[in-house]
């Protein structure tokens, strides 16, 4: 589905067909479905949900992090090499070299007991032919790069010395040690307060400007995609029900439930009105209703959406839609 | 820095802690039904010998001024002499003690050895044969009494195979590791079962944490995240648990000591509380208590080394 390509570029990462699915003792969960997207070079792709849309799970499964029991099924193509089939030892090179990945809760994922030192270097013994002396400038390097006051001294200390931003910088930091050229961002501002996300966010640009590198952005905060994404996917019981241009997106969604998400998005500057809510909850991964998976929260819904689950086609350049009443949601343009 | 501050805040605080087990010990021995008197003397003793013995032992005082004495004495290190042996307590502790200490420290030992690598592969392995093949083996080594576990090995490998000394205390340091095997072996049996479990859930718990993801998405390799990342995590409680279990190991001492007939301070204890010679008994339990004292201290300082949140 590399519409938005132009016949000189390739993907940098091109997933086709990713399932993750979960056994459990309520029987196979499906929390990734059949999702395919691509990601240009330099580009930054935002994958926008709610919580157990399985934007998440996604992401890990293309780093290969999903434990025991579950299937992870589909290829997952890194310069054209499927991720999901490497030998561990290939795979140990992509992962944190090529591809790197920053979590949501910095706090829980940076190891408690470990100076932040180590946990930098490590990354670059892993991935460098750097000796100790030079890990250790680099690690110094990398702090400062991140905009941390007092790099050199900071070394020294361990996670929780440092505030909430920090120690997301931190984890920046770390996932950068090795010059990746793809950066999976799994909410990483969520935890964060307002004025800090800002700061994080515009980092992250500015060191994909720096390094050309890609970025795929998991988040269900519109307003960051709408700041710092180029195309996003949205994604709705594990599927992808709409993606584009950020732009085109949000000019004219094709999708209910992206319509949605925009309509319960406060607008600044715009008359004041009431925000529209998405009526009722997203359905269990274990139970998703027949038909199309969104149809019981849909003002659109026909008869038709309850029997048959709507395929995601092909409605224009670079621009996908799963509805089968897109015509009539992008009649009704974008919510006020 | 902020360790040694911690060890020395930590230090300070095992002042009170000894006072109050001075009181205790004090008021408990002399709670005990019986009197050293009539212990020494037996069944038809005359008054005025009783009057006599309890005056030389100093227990016709009112007991601020025992206490007060017995104070001094600790203090001073002098922890008065047995009434039945006649020899100078603090050179019965010293003679005695060391015994146990070994037999404990090799009991820590030799569980440690049994359990971190077996729980390591049961966690590893969870669910699979030999993960419980190795819980169900440790099950019954925990359900089983330590005298009888002692019992058997030494039926088996004492008398029956002649492997090992049935009983005793050898006199050249290897030959005193020989004679304290079996009975370290006993000792060890349901500590390392009690190690055991919690290490396989503790490591179960961090394989499945968000930094061990973090870790693994590094392209760490498996050996490095596994003992960098999750073992020195799972370890912190499991340090712990061994240092609240040195207590009850002490305890376990006592038996598996008359069990294997070796000159330990548990079976000195024993003897001493049946002849209430009440110096041995409060010399010896304080000995113990700052034993375990300083072991809780020790694993504190090991906590606070694997864990630097502990040491703020």
């Amino acid at each position: 589905m590399s519409a938005l390509a132009t016949p000189a570029e390739t993907p940098a990462l091109s997933v086709q067909s990713l399932t993750t699915v979960f056994q459990t003792p309520k029987g196979p969960v499906r929390a990734v479905d059949a999702v395919s997207f691509d990601v240009m070079p330099g580009e930054v792709l935002g994958l926008v949900g709610e919580s157990g849309s399985g934007k998440s799970v996604t992401l890990r499964s293309l780093m290969g992090l999903i434990h025991a029991p579950a299937q992870v099924s589909g290829r997952v193509l890194w310069q054209g090499a499927d991720i999901l089939a490497m030998p561990k030892k290939a795979l140990r090179r992509v992962r944190g070299g090529e591809v790197a990945m920053i979590f949501q809760e910095p706090m829980t994922a940076l190891n408690p007991v470990l100076k932040v030192r180590v946990q930098i270097e490590e990354n670059l013994a892993a991935h460098s032919q750097l000796d100790a002396r030079q890990r250790r400038a680099r690690a110094i390097e990398l702090l400062d790069l991140v905009g941390i006051p007092a790099a050199e001294r900071r070394l020294e200390d361990y996670p929780h010395q440092f505030s909430g931003g920090m120690r997301q910088r931190v984890m920046i930091a770390i996932a950068l040690a090795s010059n990746p050229k793809l950066l999976l961002a799994d909410e990483p501002t969520t935890a964060l307060d307002v004025t800090i996300q800002d700061q994080i966010l515009k980092l992250i640009l500015d060191l994909r400007d720096e390094f050309a590198m890609s970025v795929v952005f998991v988040t269900h905060d519109l307003g960051v995609v709408a700041g710092t994404c180029d195309r996003m996917a949205v994604m709705y019981a594990g599927r992808i029900v709409e993606s584009g241009t950020v732009a085109e997106i949000f000019a004219r969604p094709h999708h209910p439930y992206t319509r949605g998400l925009l309509g319960s998005v406060p607008r600044g500057g715009a008359e004041r009105t009431m925000l529209t809510s998405i009526e009722g909850t997203p359905p269990s991964l274990a139970v998703i209703p027949q038909g199309c998976a969104f149809h019981p929260r849909c003002a659109y819904a026909v008869e038709h959406c309850v029997a048959k689950r709507p395929a995601l086609e092909r409605i224009g350049l670079g621009r996908m839609v799963a509805c089968f009443r897109e015509a009539e949601v992008a009649a009704a343009g974008a919510p006020v | 820095m902020a360790l040694l501050s911690f060890i020395s805040r930590r230090l300070l605080q095992l002042i009170p802690t000894l006072a109050f087990i001075l009181v205790v010990i004090f008021v408990l021995v002399r709670l005990l039904p019986g009197d050293p008197a009539s212990a020494i003397l037996g069944d038809r003793a005359r008054d005025a010998d009783v009057t006599r013995i309890n005056a030389e032992l100093g227990l016709d005082q009112p007991w601020p001024v025992q206490f007060a004495l017995f104070v001094k004495h600790i203090v001073t290190g002098d922890l008065g002499n047995s009434i039945h042996l006649k020899v100078s307590v603090a050179s019965l502790i010293a003679e005695r003690l060391p015994v146990t200490l070994m037999l404990t420290a090799m009991a820590a030992l030799i569980a440690l050895a049994l359990s971190v690598p077996l729980a390591f592969v049961a966690a590893t392995r969870r669910g699979s044969l030999s993960d419980n093949a190795i819980r169900g083996s440790f099950q019954v080594g925990l359900s089983m009494p330590v005298f009888y576990v002692g019992l058997i090995l030494l039926t088996v490998f004492g008398a029956k195979l002649r492997w090992f000394p049935v009983g005793g205390f050898g006199t050249t340091f290897l030959d005193q590791l020989y004679h304290l095997f079996l009975p370290a072996v006993t000792l060890a049996l349901s500590l390392s079962a009690i190690l055991m479990r919690n290490l396989r859930s503790a490591i179960i718990g961090v394989v499945g944490a968000e930094y061990v993801d973090f870790a693994r998405s590094k392209g760490l390799s498996s050996r490095l995240i596994m003992m960098r990342h999750v073992l020195r995590n799972a370890l912190i409680s499991t340090v712990t648990l061994l240092g609240l279990q040195i207590g009850t190991l002490l305890g376990g001492a006592v038996i598996t000591e008359t069990v294997f007939a070796i000159p330990g301070a548990g079976r000195l204890m024993i003897e001493s509380i049946y002849g209430r010679d009440y110096p041995v008994v409060q010399g010896l339990t304080f000995a113990l208590a700052i034993i375990v004292s300083l072991t809780f201290l020790a694993t504190d300082i090991v906590q606070a080394w694997l864990d630097p949140r502990v040491a703020r």
